[in-house]
């Protein structure tokens, strides 16, 4: 009997064992500390991420499928626990300061948050569905307790409960569409299932279903817009800095499945799965842009924004093309920055009496800061995807992509969307630059490691921007064991 | 077939008629022993030493008035009495009390069937048990019903984790489910010497499972009038009482047949040595109760969870590094 | 007999299931849950495999159930019981949704079409070998990452219920 791993398959997993390890430590620590000391936790945390980040660097070279095909190792893999790390470490940096004005200071969130990644870049590795619904898993749960971190916020507890049965609703059609698919196949490795598939007449209805049923799924953890009813709330309610996760986290991985899912297991499919994300695509940007303008609260805004953005997202998945596909990851590496950045402000406006989570909040930043209100423009317009910001370039190559492929319609609704999600991204910088500060209240949220994060959200915006470049040639590298 | 459908049937016919009397005379048993540990006699009117008084006592609740709350959930109050004692019986399908006899020529198992994962049908089966206690003590709607029960449930939950960890070294050794092929993988050493931490860890929650003293809570006479059985009576009061003893008899049998050899021994025959063995922990039992005041409920609770399930894990490890390193 | 079998605990699983959500007492709910995995478990023991049939019945209608019972016997039921179903509107789209997936289900399993690709351990297979054995066996090679990531999600869980619900002191 040949063992059931071997030493290689040890190095490919070394950025979750470090992860893991480094969350656990966290869990330790913050046991240790007296109260009040909690950040120490938080900036290990950091620590832990550097270390991951050096481990994946170090099993980079490792190019294979370890644990009998179940952990894919690949560029694609690479591309994606890249950026969450990246978020990881964005998150631990607004929430440092922010955690203490919310009265919830405690070193278990940001073991959560290392959890909640190491659910994420196994669901980016997984070549099987069993890993790849743990992973989902492991993420999902660490968020639903983030979600109601303010125990003593009604809002966040519906939140947490909100995204809590939603969560467990959706898994149940997501597996409900894996175990049709296990049962057509034979095999829940997603290379078996394609080479199975195939073979197989595909007039199958029991396959279209499955299909379907794994596209609602997924659905529900990126919110396209059938699936999208429960995320405003649980946006609004969550803590802020857990709202900035919810927002860009489990899209992320949501997608980074979503694709290895559709264009590794189910390819033979395509014909079918095109025409079910060219409507998904069309509604989800649509009703997130108009729901947009009605809000007056910003974390609404903000998520129906990031519904409208799920919209632009899967654009790149009907043209099909690597180029598509590769605009995809150029597109959610940007969007990470600038929702980040965006939620980073309201925590910024976030202080002692003030929840800063009302448009109207915004009043006359520019009197008092003008720095501040510049930052949020540059994340509103990139939001937008106005020229010379990085929203503007992933745009561009999403749409450019759906052009070439011959979807030009799709291209058209698109752009006609961006034109109407100017006008409410446009309010908040109109209420920014031209009211009036309603009453002289405390200074902002003085927070170093928060200006940190704005720092480097709003340096990759820009330098994507710019020089899209290189994070274009990563992203196109980033598929080669893909498509 | 129909050879097999009668031998099947008188087996069960033997074992359950066994098994209930054996549940009656632990009644007497249990009085005369605690008596005489309290320097009294015990039952001594009816029949020779008493002998006949589980019979009286069973007259008696048959006889009783049958009381049934107006406030009580009637159908879970129904219900509860026999989700308690099917479960009790139903676990001597799987326990081998003997090997193989031969009757008028044929060849005869002294076993109802032997199924390959007979241990996890006791447990699934036993798991079952909780649902009697909580059911009744939910359904009769009285407070003191009710907390015995919450006390049931969280303890038998409890315990049931270390119990089922504490086997874990004995599955390991024997390789097998079956606890006919246990019983044999014992031939030459009993598996309490092999593995003394995980009987003593499995006695102890044998008689947390079995809400019997010292983890009596659920129906701590003292505290909670008599618990979750507060408001039964007559007959159905009866079959939590029967429940109560066939499930000592039945977690007796599993250790027999766990830790102890089962049927195996010299010069008696099997079936006399299975039951001596079996006698021998149902007397621990009534022992134990005689001698030992109740827990707190918080004892009990941080016993179970930090000194119980640790040792057993510790166990599990201990048993698969010597086995491995062998 | 196999298929008679078969189709009473299919169906008393169903009824069971449908009793749960239609039942307004949450214990009786719980209690036709324990029902619905009981039978399921017999399911299970007709694919011959009786290893993932005990630990249904141990962990699903034994443990995890108790659990439920626990909980629930902690609320006050007749303000629950008293709560009447709101918004009519919403049942009826429901209710009308429902049927349509059941309709769209059965025309994918009614027809027949259905035919899977079977896997690698037929029930003759899984005797021959033990059942125990080769679940055993596979959960610590072909499926060992999975197996071993599952003791993350419930670190995860424990220090999730932790966090909601102790009280801090400081």
């Amino acid at each position: 009997m040949s063992p059931p791993f071997t030493i290689n398959d040890l190095w490919a997993i070394s950025p979750e064992m470090v992860l893991t390890t480094a969350a656990i430590i966290l869990l330790i620590l913050d046991f240790l500390l007296p109260p009040g000391r909690r950040a120490v936790v938080g900036y290990t945390g950091l620590l832990g991420i550097g270390a991951t980040f050096a481990a994946l660097g170090a099993s980079a070279g490792v190019r294979a499928e370890a644990f009998s095909g179940m952990y894919l190792s690949d560029p694609f893999t690479l591309f994606f626990k890249t950026i969450f790390l990246l978020i990881a470490a964005l998150i631990i940096l607004i929430s440092l300061n922010y955690l203490s004005v919310e009265g919830v200071d405690q070193g278990e969130y940001y073991a959560l948050v290392l959890f909640a990644t190491v659910g994420m870049m196994i669901m980016a590795a997984s070549g099987d569905l069993l890993s790849l619904y743990i992973g989902l898993e492991t993420m999902s749960l660490s968020i639903y307790v983030l979600a109601g971190f303010l125990r003593k916020d009604r809002r966040s507890n519906e939140a947490a409960l909100k995204y809590l049965l939603m969560g467990a609703f959706s898994s149940g059609i997501l597996l409900y569409g894996m175990t049709l698919l296990y049962g057509l196949s034979g095999s829940t490795n997603l290379k078996a299932i394609s080479r199975t598939l195939a073979a197989q007449d595909l007039h199958n209805p029991a396959l279209t279903l499955a299909m379907i049923l794994l596209a609602a799924g997924f659905g529900f953890k990126i919110a396209t817009v059938p699936f999208h009813m429960y995320l405003p709330d649980a946006y609004e309610g969550a803590p802020t800095s857990v709202t900035a996760f919810m927002s860009v986290g489990p899209k992320a991985a949501g997608f980074a499945v979503l694709l290895r899912v559709f264009l590794l297991a189910i390819p033979s499919l395509q014909g079918s799965w095109v025409q079910l994300f060219y409507v998904l695509s069309v509604l989800t940007m649509t009703v997130g842009n108009v729901v947009a303008i009605a809000q007056k609260n910003i974390k609404r805004m903000l998520a129906y924004s990031s519904i409208a953005h799920v919209g632009y997202l899967l654009i790149g998945l009907v043209a099909g093309s690597p180029l598509g596909i590769s605009a995809i990851l150029l597109y959610l590496l940007v969007y990470i920055l600038m929702n980040v950045g965006a939620f980073a402000m309201v925590i910024l406006l976030c202080r002692q009496g003030l929840r800063g989570d009302q448009i109207e909040d915004f009043s006359g930043l520019a009197q008092k800061s003008p720095l501040a209100a510049a930052t949020m423009l540059i994340f509103l317009l990139s939001l937008a995807g106005i020229p010379p910001t990085g929203g503007f370039v992933a745009k561009f190559y999403v749409f450019g992509a759906a052009i070439k492929a011959g979807y030009v319609l799709l291209a058209v609704i698109a752009v006609v969307n961006t034109a109407i999600s100017l006008f409410y991204y446009m309010r908040v910088a109109m209420v920014m630059y031209m009211r009036e500060e309603p009453s002289p209240i405390t200074a902002l949220s003085p927070s170093r490691p928060l200006h940190w994060a704005l720092a480097i959200a709003i340096l990759g915006i820009l330098i994507i921007g710019v020089y899209p470049g290189p994070f274009l040639g990563w992203a196109w590298v980033s598929l080669t064991g893909l498509l | 077939m129909f050879e097999f459908i009668i031998i099947m049937l008188v087996k069960i016919a033997v074992v359950f008629g066994a098994l209930l009397l054996t549940v009656a005379y632990l009644t007497w048993l249990e009085r005369k022993v605690i008596g005489d540990i309290q320097v009294r006699l015990g039952p001594m009117r009816v029949g020779y030493h008493g002998l006949l008084q589980p019979i009286a006592d069973g007259l008696k609740l048959l006889f009783k008035e049958d009381i049934i709350p107006a406030e009580a959930d009637r159908t879970v109050y129904l219900l509860a009495p026999l989700v308690a004692i099917i479960p009790a019986l139903i676990s001597f399908a799987v326990i081998p009390f003997g090997s193989q006899v031969k009757i008028l020529g044929r060849t005869i198992d002294l076993y109802i069937t032997d199924v390959n994962i007979g241990i996890l049908f006791i447990f699934a089966v036993a798991s079952l048990g909780v649902y009697g206690i909580v059911l009744a003590g939910w359904s009769s709607n009285n407070k003191y019903s009710l907390l015995g029960a919450m006390r049931s449930s969280a303890q038998m939950i409890s315990y049931e984790l270390s119990m089922g960890l504490s086997i874990v070294g004995v599955l390991m050794m024997a390789q097998s489910l079956s606890l006919v092929q246990i019983v044999k993988a014992q031939s030459v050493v009993w598996f309490i010497l092999l593995q003394p931490v995980g009987f003593l860890i499995y006695l102890i929650c044998a008689v947390a499972e079995t809400n019997r003293a010292p983890f009596d809570l659920p129906e701590a006479e003292t505290e909670l009038v008599a618990g979750f059985h507060v408001e039964y009576s007559s007959m159905k009061f009866a079959l939590f009482f029967l429940a109560e003893y066939a499930n000592i008899v039945t977690v007796s049998a599993l250790a027999t047949t766990l830790f102890l050899g089962g049927w195996q021994g010299p010069l008696l025959p099997p079936v006399a040595w299975f039951l001596l063995k079996v006698f021998a922990f149902i007397f621990l039992f009534v022992w134990l109760r005689a001698t030992l005041p109740r827990f707190r409920y918080d004892q009990l609770m941080g016993f179970g969870w930090k000194v119980l399930l640790p040792v057993s894990l510790a166990n599990i490890l201990v048993t698969g590094l010597i086995m491995a390193w062998r | 007999m196999e298929l008679g079998l078969f189709i009473v605990l299919a169906l008393v699983a169903m009824a069971s299931a449908i009793a749960v959500i239609i039942q307004r007492n949450p214990v009786y709910s719980a209690l036709y849950l324990i029902l619905t995995f009981l039978s399921l478990a017999g399911l299970y023991l007709q694919l011959q495999a009786q290893f993932i049939a005990a630990i249904q019945v141990i962990v699903y209608a034994g443990a995890i159930m108790v659990l439920f019972l626990f909980v629930i016997m902690l609320l006050d039921l007749r303000k629950e019981e008293q709560r009447a179903v709101k918004g009519g509107y919403q049942l009826l789209i429901g209710l009308l949704l429902a049927a349509i997936l059941l309709g769209e289900l059965g025309l994918v399993f009614g027809g027949g079409v259905l035919k899977g690709v079977p896997g690698e351990f037929s029930p003759e297979k899984v005797s021959a070998l033990g059942n125990t054995q080769v679940v055993g066996r596979l959960l610590f090679t072909d499926f060992l990452l999975p197996f071993e990531l599952t003791s993350v999600i419930l670190l995860v869980a424990i220090v999730g219920a932790i966090v909601l619900a102790k009280r801090r002191l400081d």
